[in-house]
């Protein structure tokens, strides 16, 4: 068993590639950002930090009333 | 930078063309070698602007070589019919050239003084960099040249 995932971690690794900095048309389409709409993370991260009383890591400062 | 630069020899971009076009073809002038591709945003800004600095120092003897990176041609056309540019525009789907300049980002400019040596390297590109290229440009020019 530890010999056969091994095996698999060795195989994923194959498929690691470089992605030259000339090569990322394709990575710079919508359809492969996490998320696409702009709006919708900063909406999304002012919630989060309210919500959660917490602020960094979201670049906002402040907590709880969410009118930060 | 301070090296001479590798040599670049494609073919033109435009339509149906099997022509080649080499730097050393400009060698003598101030060339700013751009490479670019039609996903990246900065490009788009920057077009213009060389478009610009060429009509305005190209009687001094500045051209601009642009070298598309783009997988589909047909994406390179396109950009090009919403931008378009007089300066000559390359193609290298291969990505060589980029890879024997160390491109280090999207865009990257390399700036060839009339002797073929980078003088400069500019990566990325802002709207306010146009203005600090131009000065580059002249300084350049302004230099003693003899074969």
């Amino acid at each position: 068993m530890k010999y056969l995932s091994c095996l698999f971690v060795a195989l994923c690794l194959g498929g690691c590639e470089t992605v030259e900095p000339w090569e990322r048309g394709t990575l710079a389409k919508p359809g492969m950002q996490w998320q696409t709409d702009p709006m919708e993370i900063s909406l999304r991260a002012q919630i989060h930090a309210s919500k959660e009383a917490s602020s960094g890591g979201q670049g906002a400062a402040g907590g709880g009333c969410g009118c930060n | 930078m301070g090296q001479s630069a590798p040599p670049v020899s494609l073919p033109l971009l435009s339509a149906g063309s099997a022509a080649s076009y080499s730097l050393d073809s400009l060698r003598g002038k101030v060339v700013y070698l751009d490479f670019w591709a039609s996903w990246c945003g900065p490009c788009r800004l920057s077009f213009p602007q060389l478009e610009q600095l060429r009509r305005d120092l190209g009687p001094r003897g500045f051209e601009v070589l642009a070298v598309n990176v783009d997988e589909f041609e047909r994406d390179a056309q396109r950009f090009l019919e919403e931008v378009p540019v007089s300066y000559p525009v390359v193609r290298d789907a291969a990505g060589e050239t980029p890879r024997s300049y160390g491109v280090p980002g999207m865009p990257t400019g390399f700036l060839i003084d009339r002797a073929g040596v980078v003088r400069l390297v500019h990566q990325g590109y802002r709207k306010s960099d146009g203005a600090s290229l131009r000065s580059a440009i002249t300084e350049l020019l302004g230099e003693e040249w003899s074969q």
